[in-house]
């Protein structure tokens, strides 16, 4: 084999069985034995932070992972991207297309991974500074937000554009995982959490919460931004599953209200 | 905290209704197509003609149809090497259906150096500069801070090759024939390119720039542009679904355990820490 056909990974090394190269007799992660060692011993988040960040998490790191899955986990059949799963799974159509489905809008700008990395990109350049977040969301667009495939946004990331108050989950999370470290970005939005509401104008949200607890992580925004759409599929993929099997005649289908210039008189 | 009453009142104005301004069916009736009757005004439209209707609200004329038709398939490759269509053919190779191939395959178009991210960008780079030029600002200075702000420019360069783009010459060659090929955006990509080669910065122009400078001579705004070049790619990532459907299954491609060059870690001992 040619060295220009290698794939070059730091994450994952296979051994191959002796009587078949493609065959794989043991695996390691980062340069740990995943079939020989971690089974058995290792957690899911253990697996999961050990591959984005190349080393086994601590406890109170494998702990905020834990933590922070169980609340994203499932936003419920009223958040877009679940919507967008249940209609893949209320019409039969392929498991693949429903979490398909419920990534491409919850990957959004709006409530999705897209505003994770934002907020997460505030987080980088503010840090716990109050003042570098006011002056963060005064500061107008530069050219180098010219046109591009992603909408701009449109309310300070991590922040809820249609809330009233912060909800109760959201405090609820915020609260254990604040508890879990006094010197962490969320102990610090917990206790600044009025100041940075009224500066943004709007209520924290759960992408707030999960982006400040991404960043105690050592997560970069981009691994923050796959790890929250990775976070929240198992509620997309339950409620696909419980559409698909409700049947398409309970799913409702809603009024249309035309306007403008359609018209939905018969010509 | 500051309230935002207007958020809840705005979500209760739209709960069990959609809103809309493009069309909608009335089953057993008639289909509006923005203001127009999909069965009757649109009846004998081009699928083409039709899209291009929905993305932008106009018509365009059978030679511009002919073009933008023509700009999709002269990139249509079907060539399973080239990354968005390699997941075409490992679908296919894989068993996985046609329409998860060919949807996945798509979604990767959207690359930041290739594809759809390409597109938008060129075609807002080519609109602002012409702007900026008409506006009396010299082309030069603009260009290079455009590369130094962004690292790149969208629409030349090429990511596997730096030979002349092969599609170029027929595309405006096309163009010109159907009288389209000497537009202000497609002289201004030209002019662009003239900068870059007798600068250091060398860069050969590719489709990603003419392509977007002809629908950009057409009218089309970075937005619309983006989303008539969705399917782009299509015609060519079919047949590389097919032609790995068709072959042994599993044998796309295939790796053995060192063909994946191992840069990690040492083996060590697991630990909760």
């Amino acid at each position: 084999m040619e060295k220009a056909s290698y794939i070059r990974s730091r994450i994952w090394l296979e051994e191959p069985e002796p009587n078949n190269p493609f065959a794989c007799r043991a695996a390691y992660c980062h340069g740990y034995d995943v079939y020989g060692e971690m089974l058995g011993s290792a957690g899911w988040v253990d697996m999961i932070y050990l591959l984005f960040k190349g080393e086994a998490p601590s406890l109170a790191q494998a702990a905020a992972l834990e933590l922070l899955a169980v609340a994203l986990a499932n936003p419920g059949p009223r958040d877009p991207a679940v919507h967008a799963a249940m209609c893949a799974g209320v019409g039969g159509s392929p498991a693949a297309a429903a979490l398909t489905a419920a990534l491409a809008v919850g990957a959004g700008g709006s409530g999705g991974a897209r505003e994770v990395l934002r907020a997460m990109q505030a987080w980088a350049a503010c840090g716990k500074d109050l003042g570098a977040w006011q002056s963060y969301w005064s500061t107008p667009a530069t050219s180098k937000d010219a046109v591009d495939a992603w909408p701009a946004a449109e309310h300070p990331a991590g922040f809820e554009p249609l809330g009233v108050t912060t909800t109760t989950p959201v405090k609820q999370a915020l609260a254990r995982l604040a508890s879990l470290d006094a010197n962490s970005r969320c102990a610090w939005l917990s206790t600044n959490l009025t100041s940075l509401e009224q500066a943004a104008g709007h209520p924290l949200s759960m992408v707030g919460v999960a982006a400040a607890a991404l960043c105690d992580l050592d997560m970069l925004p981009e691994e923050g931004e796959m790890l929250f759409l990775l976070l929240r599929l198992p509620g997309a993929a339950a409620h696909a599953l419980e559409q698909r099997a409700s049947g398409h005649k309970k799913f409702p289908f809603y009024e249309l209200e035309l306007e403008d210039a359609t018209s939905g008189a018969v010509p | 905290m500051t309230g935002q009453s207007s958020g809840p009142s705005l979500l209760s104005a739209n709960v069990g209704r959609l809103k809309s301004r493009v069309g909608g069916c009335f089953l057993g009736s008639h289909v509006m197509f923005r203001d127009k009757v999909l069965h009757g005004e649109l009846a004998d439209a081009s699928w083409l003609d039709v899209y291009l209707f929905g993305i932008t609200g106009r018509r365009f004329s059978e030679p511009e149809l002919r073009l933008l038709e023509r700009i999709w398939s002269y990139t249509s490759y079907p060539d399973g090497r080239i990354w968005n269509n390699r997941v075409a053919a490992l679908a296919g190779s894989a068993r996985s259906t046609g329409n998860l191939a060919l949807s996945a395959a798509l979604a990767v178009s959207e690359a930041a150096i290739y594809g759809r991210g390409i597109d938008i960008r060129a075609c807002d780079f080519l609109i602002r500069t012409r702007a900026h030029v008409a506006a009396g600002g010299e082309l030069g200075p603009w260009v290079r801070r455009e590369v130094s702000e962004r690292r790149s420019l969208a629409g030349y360069g090429r990511p596997v090759s730096n030979r002349k783009d092969e599609r170029l010459d027929p595309i405006l060659t096309l163009a010109c024939s159907l009288g389209l090929g000497t537009g202000p955006h497609v002289q201004l990509a030209q002019d662009v390119e003239h900068f870059l080669l007798e600068s250091r910065l060398r860069m050969r122009m590719n489709y990603g720039a003419m392509a977007a400078a002809l629908a950009a001579d057409l009218g089309m705004s970075p937005r619309e542009y983006y989303l008539y070049m969705y399917p782009a790619f299509l015609a060519g990532m079919s047949p590389c679904y097919l032609d790995a459907a068709e072959r042994p299954e599993g044998t796309l491609l295939p790796l053995p355990c060192d063909g994946v060059a191992f840069v990690g870690s040492a083996k060590r001992p697991w630990r909760k820490l």
